[in-house]
């Protein structure tokens, strides 16, 4: 018998895997296809104060290995989330619940944030700093530390869950990043988001998506999204979730090995619905294969 | 939904550049007319959105027009081959408000799903019509298989090379009366329908799509009952809630 189960900031996941944020709607729709109780946790589709539509479509381009996406954060706004598809999920699925929370200011985080800190079927919740600041240009809080700090600081106030801040690759350096939510008080760091990507369409001369530059995801960037929980593993002490490309268990061990906790799949949600399901049940045997008794002692080992 | 593994039963060229493959398997998730399945593709990373042209017993029958790399690839392939497919995707074209006469209007590869659904309102006692539109002579096919169903038929073309000249809605006025409009094809089409027919009617969209479950949001549109995935609230919206 293996040990797959893994701790995040006091939360017990029964093993570290978990879909990612935007690509597993609010999880409900999974259990029709195969029991969610089997997953370690469930980021759920990032939320913002108002309801939003999102960017026009076409929202989705293709390539080689991956996928470019501009959705533009749909979702039904912070009331609808707690209301409906919270308490939704929760009738279905048992396990930890993780929030994603954006926001196009400081007082939107701190509004949604202190809204879910209320929702006791929340574990956590993950702070998506990727989005643009409507007070700074347009942009990224994610890509400046001052920023990245602010927000974390702020959010932290208000909620007595663990906050994860999930980080934008789109920057030079993501130690930097991460020691800023270090410093800001976050508990743990998500990474990486999206890369930005662009495709054309070339009867049309013109961008595929409509939003023309959207985000790049999907097997594709595993390396970069190592590398990047790599950095950030010996940067600051913070658990991590390592999220970017993973689609197999070999991934999520490799993912571990360079200093991820728990392991978040998202694009290969898209093109095999059954991922995670399939990542969970051939990780024992992955592990035996690599001789890991118990996940927690490849937490990084990497780097040793 | 349901993931089955099918095979190719045969693939063969309809026109220059529509195929008609036959699979067999496992297909028990498809309910409704109009649904679509999405294919997986070797070495290409979404899979193909394909509407479901008949399915009887294991036998599902999907036309597909070779477009891009995807449905190009799945033009080379062989009977026998097997193939990762999501079955039962969508809402699909429900049935029970059609009346006794409903019109069925497909516009180039808006035309197969509308040949499971003239077999099912056929079977319901019902009496359709259907209409076929294409740009040219080359490109019509499938009427004959909609003629031997027993219903009437019209084939419109752009150019006027075969069939009735013009656009599907050129062909309503030799219809008659109909109570109720089911309808697949291009956009401009579709519109032109909506302004066009005086009894309401369920449209089939067409979107670039992620995942064709749901889950990423990708494919979503404005109704004027809220905000709907084309992949799983769709794709079939009906006349009311269409917002242009």
């Amino acid at each position: 018998m293996v040990n797959t189960s893994v701790s995040l900031c006091g939360v017990k996941l029964k093993n570290p895997v978990v879909p990612a944020s935007g690509t597993f709607g609010f999880g409900y729709e999974f259990s029709d296809i195969y029991d969610i109780n089997i997953l370690g946790a469930i980021s759920i589709k990032g939320t913002t104060k108002e309801p939003r539509f999102g960017n026009p479509t076409p929202r989705i381009a293709e390539c080689t290995s991956g996928l470019i996406n501009s959705v533009g954060l749909q979702n039904p706004g912070i009331h609808a989330v707690i209301e409906k598809e919270i308490p939704r999920l929760r009738e279905v699925y048992s396990n930890p619940i993780i929030s994603n929370i954006s926001g196009f200011s400081i007082d939107e985080y701190v509004y949604c944030c202190e809204k879910i800190n209320e929702v006791k079927d929340v574990d956590i919740i993950e702070v998506n700093v990727s989005c643009p600041n409507v007070h700074n240009g347009g942009m990224s809080f994610g890509t400046l530390p001052e920023n990245v700090e602010a927000v974390t600081k702020a959010v932290k106030k208000v909620t007595t869950k663990p906050v994860f801040i999930k980080l934008t690759p789109n920057v030079t350096d993501i130690t930097s990043i991460a020691k800023a939510c270090e410093q800001g008080g976050a508990d743990g760091i998500s990474l990486i988001n999206t890369c930005q990507g662009l495709r054309l369409d070339l009867n049309k001369r013109k961008p595929i998506i409509a939003n023309k530059i959207g985000g790049f995801s999907g097997r594709a960037v595993f390396p970069i999204a190592l590398r990047m929980v790599w950095q950030v593993y010996e940067a600051v002490k913070l658990p991590i979730m390592g999220i970017g490309g993973v689609a197999t268990a070999e991934d999520v061990v490799e993912m571990m090995m360079a200093g991820a906790t728990a392991v978040q799949v998202g694009a290969e949600n898209l093109v095999n619905p059954y991922a995670c399901s399939d990542i969970i049940n051939s990780l024992p045997s992955v592990m035996e294969k690599y001789k890991i008794k118990d996940l927690n002692e490849i937490i990084g080992v990497a780097h040793q | 939904m349901k993931q089955s593994y099918l095979k190719v039963l045969t693939n063969e060229k309809l026109t220059a550049n529509v195929c008609k493959m036959t699979l067999m398997g496992d297909v028990s998730a498809i309910e409704r007319p109009g649904q679509f399945v999405n294919i997986a593709i070797d070495g290409l990373f979404l899979r193909r959105p394909i509407s479901v042209c008949d399915v009887e017993d294991n036998v599902l029958t999907i036309i597909y027009k070779v477009v891009g790399k995807g449905t190009e690839k799945m033009s080379y392939m062989k009977g026998g081959e097997i193939l990762d497919i999501l079955t039962g995707l969508g809402n699909g074209y429900f049935t029970d408000l059609s009346g006794e006469k409903p019109l069925l209007v497909g516009g180039g590869v808006g035309v197969p799903p509308m040949y499971k659904l003239c077999k099912e309102l056929i079977k319901e006692g019902k009496e359709p019509t259907v209409i076929l539109g294409f740009n040219t002579k080359s490109e019509v096919f499938y009427e004959n298989e909609f003629k031997a169903l027993g219903v009437t038929v019209f084939v419109t073309t752009v150019d006027g090379s075969y069939g009735i000249k013009g656009f599907v809605t050129d062909a309503i006025k030799e219809v008659g009366e109909y109570t109720y409009l089911y309808t697949c094809g291009p956009e401009p089409m579709l519109k032109a329908l909506y302004n066009a027919v005086t009894t309401s009617g369920q449209f089939s969209f067409e979107e670039r799509m992620g995942c064709g479950f749901g889950a990423c949001m990708g494919c979503s549109c404005k109704t004027k009952y809220g905000n709907k995935r084309i992949c799983k609230d769709g794709p079939v919206l009906v006349k009311e809630e269409i917002i242009w």
